[in-house]
């Protein structure tokens, strides 16, 4: 990288050759071009994701030829690294063989330069003037010291040399801008976890890739407290307290030991006024022996804490394990018993036995508000909150689950409340709503006992041969008493079809069982006897002298469609939330760069090397004043290193000045 | 035909009165508003008023530009007064003044302004080419009332919600336009050519057209606020700087292409307009060069700011995210384009192509990435 061409010489040395070639721009330009398309791979394959995810995106071949050649981690692969040295290693070699001249052309006015050489450059000019010699020397150091050049006269055989220098920091810039990208390379190396995969590498330590308490975590997966570098992060619930973080390493992790404890007292989010978070926040209490008292302070996002080299920041946050106090109702034969309360923790994972099920009960999730579109503007910039919401899942014996959110206040839709429960099979799935109306208590009570009541064979019986009798009376022919059989059955068989699989069961009935001829006619009437039926079934308990509300009817209808939809529910039991006690946990990354002082060293650098570089370009001017017949001759010439555009109109400038003041105004 | 670059000075009585009027208004700032600024925004004011001055000293189109927005900006924000609604009551609001009428007015005149600087090389008329440059000036004030305006808007729908439009895709779009076509003007004055304006302004009009687009298709010009990664001063020196390297790549890349169309029809010893009425080879060369100087200068300063911020906001320096690593692609390339240059001699077809080819990499690195990648810096999703 350099304006000075080192003419090669023959019969080199193997290690000349080779410092040459490591120094030589051809290889500096490959290494950048090169460096810029490695970089390419890691943004277009997502680093640092779980394996299981590769193995399933690629295959177990592509998953495992990937893996060796590094392309998880691309950054700190061994062939990055290697192309990374190999431009550190050029730069370095290059600064070392320019630093010299660069140097020596910084200060030096080459005042060894021959009149020659000043014929033949670029930018040249010559005339002469009626002054002696000594005069003319003296205008033209004042004219070229006016412009701001450093000026030095030698005498020369041939007369007097003015020799004129500006600018001469330009080289500071090459030095500046090669030597930034040294160091920085080299503080970033300090801040990589290149010695961490060494000791990998050695065998010293062991990537821990099962899910532990941080303090079951065995010693060879552990990193003591030193200077080394590190980013890893943690979680810590509201009034708890950590001294490690995890380091994530390849399928696995680390655990590093702070020389501190951290104990997170509150986190909050603050919101907008349209919903969206506005602050994350957490009050930190920081406890080191070292200290007369422990740091109580707040960190957020863009305000970090900083204690003896260790950044703590805000990043994430998470459940810290909040309280919920649920009540499961029963869905399925066992509808109409009381509801059974307890008590349990997000992240908890507990078995249910229900009836004859084993369940296992996964809470997974707690939100304490939900600021999402509503449903029934057509902006979907509307949005509103629905209130606190709880995600599990439940798993049958054989291992399948499904995954329910339900939320605690009743939702408005059409002007009626509902509680609300979001159910899906996978997390592909987007989630299906169940819609339970709410009673005039504002409970589940009127909902669970229609249920039970359509549930109870019993009582489906008697309010259908009641139906039975009621409608054969108003018919002629009552006497058959099969006909008076079938119908009954046939009541009580379309409840329970109901109860199966709601409307589209009965359906289906109709569509596949009934011969074709008849399908027309009973179809419809079947609906109507099964709606009858379960309006019956509604009203059975009420006051029969009382006219039936709208309001009734409505409920009615919502509450079977809602017992409709039970079978693609899937669950034999309702969660609702009664009460909650919100915990939340803060996500915190912790670092340590201790070569962070060293890259903002170069950084710097960087910068000023560049500007100076582009926009103090180095120029020279000579004057060579000879005596000729009384007269004075002037050989004038220059050069610049940078922008030659803009030289050419200061040289112009400088030669018709100096013509100017020595007294000869003819232009050439 | 030699071109000589433009370095007029202003005389000194109107130097003098500008760097006066900047130090007048920095220091009107402060006596208004010296008890609230923290020490960032001390520093924000002197280097705007310094910055400012120097632009200005020599560049009288630019010192007309800098009154004009500062004069109907204060006029938006007066008519604003308290209220946002405003925005539909008042006609200069509704027309000229309120932030989306800006941002349309600067829309259809660099739309306008490319074409008559097209007509102007096509038809040989220096007036033509004239009026371009009229309509560009008119255009970026547009666009710069309009960023100041929204900034104002922003704090009129609350006071959490105010900060400084440089925080999405739309926003930076905005951006981009008006510096490009800052950078621009000042080469016009300083090359003395408008034969190079239909190509620059192309780019800014392409972007215009995206930004149209994202308004009306996927209505993103509404002032959102800011999540807390973005809250931090950094962003407003950071994203700047940023505008400032990708403005000039754009500008180079389309000088590249003149270049190129150029260089061809003068191959063919052809007597049209662009082998007649570019400017020459080596000046168009120089250009690119000084364009690409530009932006590799203030893209390093952006990056490094970058860097910066994020050991503040995400717990490291560097992290490969992939706009920092597409940032350094684009920073790589550049860096290998100036070695060529300035180390290696190359000169002429080849450094035009790499010119414009280096203009789709730092489009992936602007856009490209936020489309494709994600990652840390997804703030404008498309």
């Amino acid at each position: 990288m350099s304006d000075v061409n080192v003419p090669p010489k023959p019969r080199q040395s193997f290690g000349r050759r080779l410092f040459l070639l490591l120094g030589s721009m051809d290889l500096a330009i490959t290494l950048l071009l090169v460096l810029a398309i490695a970089s390419v791979i890691g943004t277009v394959l997502q680093q640092n994701q779980p394996y299981a995810d590769y193995v399933i995106k690629f295959g177990p071949f592509w998953f495992d030829v990937f893996e060796t050649a590094g392309l998880y981690d691309v950054y700190s692969a061994l062939w990055f690294l290697l192309i990374l040295t190999l431009l550190v290693v050029s730069t370095t070699v290059c600064v070392i063989r320019n630093a010299p001249n660069m140097i020596k052309d910084m200060w030096q006015l080459r005042t060894q330069i021959r009149e020659k050489s000043l014929r033949v450059m670029h930018h040249n000019d010559q005339w002469s003037v009626a002054l002696t010699p000594d005069k003319t020397v003296e205008q033209l150091r004042a004219g070229l010291s006016d412009a701001g050049f450093r000026v030095r006269q030698t005498e020369k055989q041939e007369g007097q040399l003015l020799s004129a220098m500006k600018g001469g920091l330009n080289r500071l810039g090459y030095l500046f801008t090669h030597i930034a990208i040294i160091v920085i390379c080299v503080g970033g190396l300090l801040d990589s976890n290149l010695r961490i995969k060494f000791a990998e590498w050695q065998g010293d330590l062991k990537i821990e890739t099962r899910d532990l308490a941080s303090s079951d975590v065995p010693k060879e997966s552990r990193l003591t407290v030193g200077n080394q570098a590190f980013r890893g992060s943690i979680q810590i619930p509201e009034g708890r307290v950590a001294n490690v973080v995890f380091l994530p390493l390849k399928d696995g992790y680390l655990v590093q030991e702070l020389p501190f404890t951290l104990k997170v007292a509150d986190f909050r989010i603050e919101h907008y006024a349209t919903g969206q978070p506005k602050s994350f926040e957490t009050d930190l209490v920081l406890f080191d022996d070292t200290l007369p008292e422990p740091i109580k302070t707040t960190i957020s996002v863009n305000h970090p804490l900083i204690h003896k080299g260790y950044a703590i920041y805000q990043s994430s946050f998470a459940d810290g394990g909040s309280g919920l106090t649920l009540e499961a109702w029963p869905l399925d034969e066992r509808a109409g018993a009381a509801p059974e309360k307890f008590e349990g923790k997000v992240f908890e994972k507990r078995q249910m036995t229900w009836g004859e099920k084993e369940l296992r009960l996964e809470l997974n999730s707690f939100r304490p508000f939900n600021i999402n579109p509503d449903p029934t503007e057509d902006n979907p910039k509307n949005v509103r909150n629905f209130g606190p919401s709880f995600g599990f899942k439940l798993r049958s014996p054989t291992g399948e689950a499904r995954e329910y959110v339900n939320y605690m206040v009743p939702v408005m839709r059409e002007g009626r409340p509902f509680f609300l429960s979001g159910v899906r099979g996978s997390p592909a799935e987007e989630f299906g709503y169940l819609y339970l109306p709410v009673d005039r208590q504002g409970g589940m009570k009127a909902f669970n006992g229609y249920l039970q009541r359509l549930r109870d064979a019993e009582t489906v019986e008697v309010v259908a041969k009641q139906m039975m009798l009621e409608t054969l009376a108003q018919m002629s022919d009552t006497d058959s008493e099969r006909l008076q059989e079938s119908l009954q059955e046939t009541l009580q068989t379309l409840v329970t079809m109901f109860i199966r699989g709601g409307f589209t069961e009965v359906g289906h009935f109709i569509e596949t069982s009934l011969p074709e001829a008849q399908r027309e006619k009973l179809g419809p009437a079947y609906l109507s006897m099964l709606r009858e039926m379960l309006a019956r079934i509604y009203f059975m308990d009420q006051d029969q002298t009382q006219p039936v509300t709208e309001a009734e009817l409505l409920f009615l209808q919502d509450a079977a469609d809602a017992i409709g939809s039970l079978t693609r529910y899937g669950s034999p039991v309702y969660l609702s939330l009664k009460n909650y006690d919100h915990v939340q946990a803060s996500g915190l990354q912790i670092a340590k760069a201790p070569g962070k002082v060293t890259v903002y060293v170069g950084c710097t650098l960087l910068i000023l090397g560049v500007f100076i570089l582009f926009y103090l370009p180095q120029r020279r001017f000579w004057a060579l004043i000879k005596q000729k017949d009384g007269e004075s001759e002037i050989i004038f010439a220059g050069m610049s290193n940078r922008n030659p555009r803009d030289f050419d109109m200061l040289f112009d400038q400088m030669r018709t000045q100096l013509r100017q003041e020595t007294g000869n105004s003819d232009s050439q | 035909m030699t071109t000589i670059l433009n370095k007029e000075s202003s005389p000194i009585a109107i130097r003098g009165s500008w760097w006066l009027l900047m130090m007048l208004a920095a220091g009107l700032l402060f006596s208004l508003y010296g008890q609230v600024f923290d020490v960032y925004e001390i520093g924000i004011v002197i280097f705007a008023a310094v910055s400012l001055a120097l632009l200005g000293q020599n560049w009288p189109g630019f010192r007309l530009h800098i009154a004009a927005v500062t004069g109907l900006s204060l006029i938006a924000i007066q008519l604003y007064g308290d209220s946002l609604a405003s925005a539909e009551s008042n006609f200069f609001l509704v027309y000229l003044l309120s932030s989306q009428s800006a941002i349309m007015w600067m829309s259809a005149l660099y739309v306008m302004a490319t074409v008559a600087y097209f007509i102007g090389l096509f038809a040989r008329s220096s007036f033509i080419e004239k009026v371009g440059s009229a309509m560009t000036w008119a255009a970026t004030t547009m666009g710069m009332v309009g960023l100041m305006v929204r900034w104002r808007e922003s704090y009129l729908i609350s006071h959490d919600v105010g900060h400084v439009p440089v925080s999405n895709l739309y926003e930076v779009f905005i951006l981009f336009s008006v510096i490009t076509a800052l950078l621009y003007l000042f080469y016009e004055r300083r090359f003395r050519t408008r034969a190079l304006g239909g190509f620059v302004l192309l780019v800014i009009s392409a972007a215009v057209g995206f930004l149209l687009w994202y308004a009306f298709d996927r209505g993103a010009a509404d002032i959102q606020p800011l999540v807390p990664a973005l809250q931090s001063y950094w962003m407003k020196i950071h994203v700047p700087a940023n505008f400032v390297g990708y403005g000039a790549f754009a500008m180079a890349a389309m000088i590249g292409t003149a270049y190129l169309l150029t260089s061809w029809a003068r191959d063919r010893q052809s007597q049209g307009v662009m082998a007649t009425m570019m400017p020459d080879l080596v000046v168009m060369e120089d250009l690119m060069y000084k364009t690409i100087a530009l932006g590799f200068a203030f893209f390093t300063v952006a990056t490094v700011l970058g860097a910066l911020w994020a050991a503040e906001a995400w717990g490291g320096y560097w992290s490969w995210d992939p706009k920092e690593t597409w940032a350094l692609i684009v920073w790589l390339n550049y860096a290998a384009w100036l070695h060529m240059r300035m180390m290696k001699g190359w000169h002429g077809r080849p450094m035009a192509w790499w010119a414009v080819i280096g203009l789709f990499v730092t489009l992936f690195a602007f856009l490209g990435v936020n489309m494709f990648l994600g990652g840390l810096h997804s703030y404008g999703e498309l």
